[in-house]
């Protein structure tokens, strides 16, 4: 077929998954988030428990009113949320979901394409921060200028540990040249990675900038309606291509047991939810971290561990080669 | 820096939100299914009109004085009596439940057990002035009072238990003693 159909239908299932996973991924939050804490959690929206919850929620923002606030730097006010959603759309372009040629774009730079765009995200944080005009969001951006901007090293640290274990920067590539024993070897950047790719998407425990019950919503604080949606959107969409990318670097992507050329997809989109559950997981069960603290944990805990990881990942390569 | 091991703290965390989630909610989807409340749940006050007296103890101690109590005196000839008896009989009875603390002072302090609680609480209305309940209605309330319910085996023991227990156990050391008094027309043996 014409390359521009097949790109075309490429693109399709990419923006296809971007809005459908993110409902699901947000659906299992409310689910599990519910259990976990002894009660149900959405029961009514839709019949059976609740499936349509987001739904309403979506349709629900869409009739709210638009508004902006007088004082507010109104271009960039309103391009945010743009800036906050498109980068995590670029990424999921270049993810693999399957072996061979189950990708939207296979780019041999892959890994790093993906760190730019992400560090792009940053941006709309500070641009919402600043354009609303609000002590409260000025207050949540800059402790989100400070969180977000460290722990960008140890992601790309973490990152690059296993890039050069693979020997690539191709996220294809990587996942091929994954072996089961990585995980052992890979671990500590693994651990790393997650917690800084957490970090990176403002999930509870590390969700100072938007801190709920201190700031009122931080940097969200004067978005209503369809832009506060896209930033929730964004927000569900960080969680998929951060449990996507570190089940493509880290836990091998679409390898499994068996049937690997047929079933690849199905055991990436396993590792995807298993990953995004932990988030969710870890969300419930522990308190935000203050300042101080969550700068501590990256500057004192996860750079050094990161750096520790090169150094083994380095030596262990040398030593089989 | 804690002297237990790092981490320890956030794997119990983990496991205990793991533990709740595998184990059943125990909410009650109310208003699909009815809810089960446990004994002695308060939900509204009865009225049994046959056992009050008009003493006014209810309305007295209640302490948002939602009680609000008219009554008047009849006179009952009884055969063989020196004079008739008086009575009280109830004209009005009514309870505003808009201002009810369910406090349950009434209920307590009567000493002739015509207040009641029940568990039935659906008795919401669109305007205030309904939640003012009538004689009728408060008896209406009677026939939901559940029977009441045993008694804590690990509670303390009602006072008239725990009086008559310390009389049958030293019997020897509490000979009656009768101070004297003149012999009346009605001294019997005991």
């Amino acid at each position: 077929m014409p390359p521009w159909v097949e790109l075309a239908i490429r693109i399709a299932g990419v923006l296809a998954a971007f809005l459908v996973l993110p409902l699901v991924v947000g659906q299992t939050e409310h689910k599990v988030m519910a259990h976990m804490q002894g009660r149900l959690g959405p029961m009514y929206a839709g019949g059976f428990h609740g499936w349509a919850q987001l739904l309403a929620d979506g349709v629900k923002f869409l009739q709210k009113e638009d508004i902006t606030p007088r004082a507010a730097d109104r271009p960039v006010f309103q391009l945010a949320p743009v800036v906050a959603l498109v980068p995590y759309l670029l990424v999921m372009l270049v993810i693999p979901l399957g072996p061979g040629d189950l990708v939207a774009q296979p780019l041999d730079v892959g890994l790093f394409f993906t760190l730019a765009v992400v560090g792009v995200g940053v941006l709309a944080v500070l641009m919402a921060a600043w354009a609303s005009a609000n002590k409260y969001s000025l207050l949540g951006g800059l402790r989100a200028a400070a969180q977000l901007l460290g722990y960008e090293l140890p992601f790309v640290l973490a990152a690059a540990s296993v890039a050069m274990a693979a020997g690539t920067l191709s996220l294809t590539g990587i996942v091929e040249a994954w072996q089961p024993w990585w995980l052992l070897w890979q671990a500590p950047a693994m651990v790393v990675f997650f917690v800084a790719g957490l970090a990176e998407i403002r999930r509870p425990p590390f969700d100072m900038p938007v801190a709920d019950s201190e700031l009122v919503a931080g940097y969200l604080t004067e978005y209503t309606g369809l832009r506060f949606a896209f930033f929730l959107l964004a927000e569900y969409v960080g969680i998929v291509v951060i449990s996507a990318l570190t089940t493509v670097l880290f836990l091998g992507g679409w390898r499994g047991p068996f049937a690997d050329p047929q079933l690849g997809w199905l055991w990436t989109l396993l590792k995807v939810f298993a990953v995004a559950f932990v988030v969710i997981w870890v969300r419930v069960s522990f308190p935000r971290l203050r300042e101080d603290q969550l700068q501590r944990l990256c500057w004192l805990g996860l750079v050094p561990v990161a750096l520790g990881q090169l150094l083994l990942t380095a030596t262990v390569k040398l030593i089989v080669s | 820096m804690s002297d237990r091991g790092h981490g320890e703290g956030l794997a119990k965390g983990l496991a205990i939100t793991l533990k709740t989630m595998v184990r059943p909610a125990r909410t009650q989807q109310y208003p699909d299914v009815t809810p089960e409340l446990p004994p002695r749940s308060r939900g509204v006050i009865a009225l049994l009109e046959e056992n009050c007296t008009v003493c006014m103890l209810c309305a007295r101690e209640c302490p948002d004085w939602c009680i609000y109590i008219e009554s008047h005196k009849e006179e009952v000839v009884v055969p063989g009596a020196a004079r008739p008896r008086q009575r009280n009989v109830l004209d009005r009875f009514e309870i505003d439940f808009s201002l009810c603390m369910y406090c349950g002072i009434c209920v307590e302090v009567c000493p002739f057990d015509a207040l009641y609680w029940s568990p039935e609480f659906e008795y919401a209305e669109y305007d205030i002035k309904d939640l003012l309940h009538d004689k009728e209605r408060l008896r209406q309330w009677m026939p939901t009072v559940p029977p009441p319910p045993a008694h804590d085996r690990n509670g303390e023991p009602a006072k008239e238990e725990a009086a008559a227990a310390r009389r049958a156990a030293s019997p020897a050391a509490r000979r009656p003693v009768r101070p004297a008094r003149a012999a009346g027309p009605r001294e019997t043996a005991t």
